[in-house]
C-alpha cells in the first residue's frame, strides 16, 4: 500500500530503521571526538548521507516508489550539486589570481 | 415549455456564471487564466509608466527631471515590476493555465485549487510591492547587490523583499502543477512525441521555475536577515563576501530569463505551423532543445559577474558554457526558419509578431555571445549595450510572441474576434518603436555610455532622443491592441471553433471552450498534422 | 486492531480515476520537495563556501554548541520520524487509535525539539553569540565564528520554520483523523504530510554533524 504496486513496508522494517539511525547517530558523534584529519568530514558527511538514504529508501517508501519521483529526487539533488560545484569552482580558485586579501 | 434559455448562446465557461464570487473562488484554469491576464497586463502599465518617466529623463544629458536617488528608484521599480510581475507570469499563467490541460486533452491541471491560490499568492505578492513603490520604492538595482541592499540602502529593501519573495511561490506552485499535470493528465495514447511544442516548453519552463526560484527565496530571505538582524553573510564588514550574494542571486536570475523565453519559443511554435500551413521542421530537435536550454540555463549564470572579483578561471568556464547555451536557441530559429521556407504564408497578425520574434530574438541572442566573450565583456558591462541585449530578448523577443499568442488564441479565450486591421498596424507600429527605442541603445553601450545612470555626456544625447522618441512609438503600440482588445470583448464578432484553420486540440472544441473543456474525450492525432506542401512543379 | 475502516475515497473530478489522483499527488508532493532541496541548498552552498575560508573559525563557533542537546534533538527527530511512519501505515490499514496516538507522539516529539532548540538558543544569547549589535566574543577566530554563528541560526531558523507549519499539518490532520477520515480508502494526506516531514528530518540529519561535530577531536 506504500505504492501503486501495493509493497507494503511495515512496522517491522521501520523500527528496523529507526535503529540503524540511532546507532549511525552515535557513530557519527564518537567518531567527530576521534582525529582522522582530513577524514572527519567526510566520515561525518558519508555517515549523513547513509543516514538520509535509509530515511528516503524506508520512510519515504523511495524504495517501492515509481521510477518519476526517484528522478525528480536525483534531479534535486544533481541541481545542488550544479549549485555548490560551480560556486566553489569561483572561490576554490581564486587563489591562484590572488593579489591581496580574499 | 420553459422559454428561459431557448435562444441563449450556448453553455461556456465565461457565461457559466456571471457573479464576482464564481470568478474569484474559480478552480477552472481558464478562469484562472483571465485573472492572470487581468493582473499582468496591471503590472505591465505600471512597469510602463516607470520606463516612460525614465526616458522623459534620457532626453537630455543633465539629470534634471529627477534626482538620481530618485532616478534609481525609477530603474529599479521597472525592472521589478516587468521581470518578477510581467515577464515571468505572463505567457505561463495566462497562455499556459489556458491551454495546457486543453492540448493534452485533460479537464483541468493537476491541482485546480493550487492554481487559484497561485493566482491570490501573486496578487498578494504583486500588490503588497505596488504599495512599497507608493511609499517610496526601493533604489538599489532589480538585482539588490549587496552590501547596498543588505547594510547601506535606505529604502524599502525588506519590504520589497517580502513582495517578491511571496510571488516566488506563485511560480513555483504554477510549475509544479504544469509539470504533474503534463507528466500524468495526457489523453491515452497521447505519448511526448505527440505533444504540441507549446507544452514542451511549458514543461522545460516548468522545470526552470521549481529548481531556480527556491534559490531566489533563500537569497532574498538572506538578504532580509542580514538587514534586519545583522547576519554576516554578504557584507565584508562582518565577514561576508558579496560575491556569494551575486551566486546565488544569478544562480535563479539566469535560468530566470530561460523562464521568460521558453514559453515565447513554444508559442512560435505553434504560430510559425498554423500560418505556413505546414508541419513544424524539426520536432524532436525544438522539443530537446527545450530541455538543453532549461539544463544548460544553469550552468551560465556566472557571466553576469565577469567583472565582480570572480575567479577569472571560473569566468573561463561561464564563458564557454554561455556559448553552448546559444545553441539550442539557435536551432529553434534554424527550424522556424526552415518550417517558414515553401510554407503557405498568410500575414496575420500573430504571424507578423512571429517575423518580429525571429528577427529580433536573433539580434538579441547573438549579442548575447558577444557578452558572453570576457573580453568584449570587460567593455560593455553595465553599459547599454547590456540594456539593448535583453530588452532585444524580453521586448524583441517575449513580448512580440506574447502579442502573438494573445492575438492568435484570443478568439479560443474570448470568443470574440478582435479588428484584424487594427491589430496589423499596432504590430508594425510596435516592431518600428522598439527598434529606434533600443537599436540605438547598443551604439550607446558600445560608446561607453553606462546604465544605471541618470545624466550622460553631451555627446550621446542624440542617440538617446531616438531612443526615447522610439520610446513614445512603442508605448502608442501597446496601447492599440490595449484599447481594441477590450473593444472586441464587447463589440467583436464571435470567432469560430477554429478560425486560422490551425492543427491542434484546442481548436477542435468551441470558442470560448465549455467548462470542462471536452464533451466527448478528445481524438488524439498527431501533432501539427498539417500537410506538406508540394514542391511546385 | 482496526476500529472499523470508514473512510471513503474522494476523487476530484477532473482525474480519471483514483489510481491516477494518487499518482499525481504523490508527483507533486516529491517535486515540492525538490523546491525544499534547492532552498535549502542554497544555505548549503554558502556554508560549504565560509566553512572553507574559515575553518578555524567554524571549529571554535562549533565547539561553543551543545553536542548533548543537539545530540538528545537528533534521536527525538529520528523518534519522530518512526511514529510519522508509523502513523501512515496505521491510517492505510485504517487503525483509527494508533494513527491518532502516533500523529499525537509525532507532535510531541516535534514540539519536545522546539523547545530544547528554545532552549539552546538562549543560551547563545546568554553568551552574546548571536549575530546582530549583541554579539560579543574575546578571543582568536572572531570573523569567522560571527560568519558561523550568523549560519548556525540561518540554517536552524529556516528548519525550525518548517518544523512548526509541520506541527500545524499534523493538527489538521489530528483533527481529521479523531473524526475516522482516515482509512485505506483514503490516507494521502498523511502520507504526504509524512514525506515533508522526513524531508525535514533529513535536513537535521545533516545540520547536526555540519554545525555541531567540526572539530572535536582538538
Amino acid at each position: 500500500m506504500n505504492s501503486e504496486h501495493g509493497h507494503v513496508i511495515g512496522p517491522r522494517t521501520y523500527i528496523l530503521v529507526f535503529l540503524s539511525l540511532m546507532a549511525l547517530t552515535a557513530v557519527t558523534i564518537a567518531a567527530a571526538f576521534v582525529d582522522m584529519g582530513p577524514m572527519n568530514i567526510v566520515a561525518a558527511v558519508t555517515i549523513a548521507v547513509v543516514k538520509a538514504t535509509l530515511v528516503l529508501l524506508y520512510f519515504m517508501h523511495v524504495r517501492y516508489s515509481d521510477y518519476l519521483p526517484r528522478i525528480f529526487l536525483g534531479a534535486g539533488l544533481f541541481w545542488f550539486l550544479i549549485l555548490m560545484a560551480l560556486t566553489l569552482g569561483d572561490y576554490l580558485t581564486r587563489h591562484l589570481f590572488r593579489v591581496g586579501g580574499w | 415549455m420553459s422559454l428561459a434559455r431557448a435562444s441563449g448562446p450556448p453553455p461556456d465557461y465565461i457565461n457559466a456564471d456571471y457573479s464576482v464570487k464564481s470568478w474569484l473562488l474559480t478552480t477552472d484554469h481558464k478562469r484562472i487564466a483571465l485573472l492572470y491576464l487581468a493582473a499582468v497586463t496591471f503590472f505591465f502599465f505600471i512597469g510602463g509608466i516607470f520606463a516612460v518617466l525614465i526616458r522623459l529623463e534620457l532626453l537630455t544629458p543633465a539629470g534634471d527631471l529627477v534626482e538620481s536617488e530618485t532616478y534609481n528608484k525609477l530603474f529599479t521599480m521597472h525592472g521589478i515590476m516587468m521581470i518578477f510581475f510581467f515577464l515571468i507570469p505572463s505567457i505561463p499563467a495566462i497562455l499556459g493555465n489556458f491551454l495546457v490541460p486543453i492540448m493534452i486533452g485533460a479537464r483541468d491541471l493537476a491541482f485546480p485549487k493550487l492554481n487559484l491560490l497561485s493566482w491570490y499568492v501573486f496578487m498578494i505578492g504583486g500588490l503588497f510591492t505596488f504599495c512599497v513603490v507608493i511609499i517610496g520604492g526601493v533604489d538599489t538595482g532589480w538585482t539588490f547587490y549587496t552590501p547596498y541592499s543588505s547594510t547601506y540602502a535606505n529604502s524599502n529593501v525588506i519590504l520589497t523583499a517580502v513582495g517578491i519573495f511571496i510571488t516566488g511561490f506563485a511560480s513555483i506552485l504554477t510549475g509544479l502543477n504544469f509539470i504533474v499535470t503534463i507528466h500524468k493528465m495526457r489523453a491515452p495514447g497521447l505519448t511526448w512525441f505527440k505533444l504540441p511544442l507549446f507544452i514542451w516548453a511549458h514543461y522545460a519552463t516548468s522545470l526552470i521555475m521549481i529548481l531556480g526560484t527556491p534559490v531566489l527565496a533563500v537569497t532574498i530571505l538572506l538578504v532580509g536577515a542580514e538587514r534586519l538582524f545583522g547576519v554576516g553573510i554578504f557584507d565584508p564588514a562582518l565577514g561576508g563576501d558579496p560575491i556569494l550574494f551575486q551566486h546565488l542571486f544569478w544562480f535563479y536570475s539566469h535560468p530566470a530569463v530561460y523562464i521568460m523565453i521558453l514559453p515565447g519559443m513554444g508559442v512560435m511554435s505553434e504560430l510559425v505551423t498554423a500560418f505556413s500551413r505546414k508541419k513544424i521542421f524539426g520536432y524532436n530537435f525544438i522539443a530537446f532543445s527545450s530541455l538543453a536550454i532549461a539544463v544548460l540555463g544553469f550552468l551560465v549564470w556566472g557571466h553576469h559577474m565577469f567583472v565582480s572579483g570572480q575567479s577569472p578561471y571560473a569566468g573561463m568556464v561561464f564563458s564557454v558554457l554561455s556559448m553552448i547555451v546559444a545553441i539550442p536557441s539557435a536551432i529553434k530559429v534554424f527550424n522556424w526558419t526552415a518550417t517558414l521556407h515553401k510554407g503557405s504564408i498568410s500575414y496575420n497578425t500573430p504571424m507578423l509578431y512571429a517575423f518580429g520574434f525571429i528577427g529580433l530574438f536573433t539580434v538579441g541572442g547573438l549579442t548575447g555571445v558577444f557578452l558572453a566573450t570576457l573580453a568584449i565583456d570587460v567593455h560593455v558591462h553595465d553599459t547599454y549595450f547590456v540594456v539593448a541585449h535583453f530588452h532585444y530578448i524580453m521586448v524583441g523577443g517575449m513580448i512580440m510572441s506574447y502579442m502573438g499568442g494573445l492575438h492568435f488564441w484570443w478568439p479560443k479565450i474570448t470568443g470574440k474576434v478582435y479588428p484584424e486591421i487594427w491589430a496589423r498596424i499596432a504590430a508594425v507600429i510596435i516592431f518600428l518603436g522598439f527598434n529606434l527605442t533600443f537599436l540605438p541603445q547598443f551604439v550607446l553601450g558600445y560608446l561607453g555610455m553606462p546604465r544605471r545612470y541618470h545624466s550622460y555626456p553631451e555627446e550621446f544625447q542624440v542617440l538617446n532622443v531616438m531612443s526615447t522618441a522610439g520610446a513614445s512609438i512603442l508605448a502608442l503600440g501597446y496601447l492599440i491592441p490595449f484599447i481594441y482588445f477590450f473593444w472586441s470583448m464587447r463589440y467583436g464578432k464571435a470567432a469560430a471553433s477554429n478560425p486560422w484553420g490551425a492543427k491542434g486540440m484546442e481548436w477542435q472544441i468551441p470558442s470560448p471552450p465549455p467548462t470542462h473543456n471536452f464533451i466527448e474525450p478528445p481524438v488524439v492525432e498527431e501533432a501539427y498534422a498539417y500537410a506538406e506542401q508540394r514542391e511546385a512543379s | 486492531m482496526s476500529s472499523g475502516d470508514k473512510s471513503t475515497a474522494v476523487l476530484s473530478r477532473h482525474f480519471e480515476d483514483l489510481d491516477q489522483q494518487k499518482s499525481a499527488v504523490t508527483l507533486g508532493i516529491w517535486v515540492f520537495l525538490v523546491t525544499e532541496i534547492m532552498m535549502f541548498g542554497g544555505l548549503f552552498a554558502g556554508y560549504v563556501v565560509y566553512r572553507n575560508r574559515y575553518a578555524a573559525g567554524f571549529a571554535e563557533g562549533s565547539h561553543h554548541l551543545d553536542v548533548l542537546l543537539g545530540g538528545i534533538n537528533t534521536a527525538i527527530l529520528i523518534a519522530s520520524s518512526l511514529t510519522m511512519a508509523m502513523a501512515v501505515f496505521s491510517a492505510q490499514t485504517a487503525r483509527r487509535r494508533a494513527l491518532v496516538a502516533f500523529l499525537i507522539l509525532t507532535m510531541v516529539f516535534g514540539a519536545a525539539f522546539l523547545g530544547i532548540k528554545a532552549v539552546e538558543y538562549g543560551h547563545k544569547a546568554h553568551e552574546h553569540l548571536i549575530p546582530g549589535s549583541h554579539f560579543h566574543y574575546e578571543g582568536a577566530h572572531r570573523t569567522g565564528i560571527y560568519v558561523f554563528i550568523s549560519f548556525y541560526f540561518a540554517m536552524t531558523g529556516l528548519h525550525a520554520l518548517h518544523m512548526i507549519i509541520g506541527l500545524g499539518v499534523m493538527a489538521v490532520l489530528l483533527v481529521k483523523a479523531l473524526r475516522g477520515r482516515y482509512g485505506a480508502r483514503n490516507y494521502m494526506q498523511v502520507e504526504v504530510a509524512g514525506l515533508y516531514w522526513h524531508f525535514v528530518d533529513i535536513v537535521w540529519i545533516f545540520l547536526f554533524p555540519l554545525l555541531y561535530l567540526i572539530g572535536r577531536h582538538v
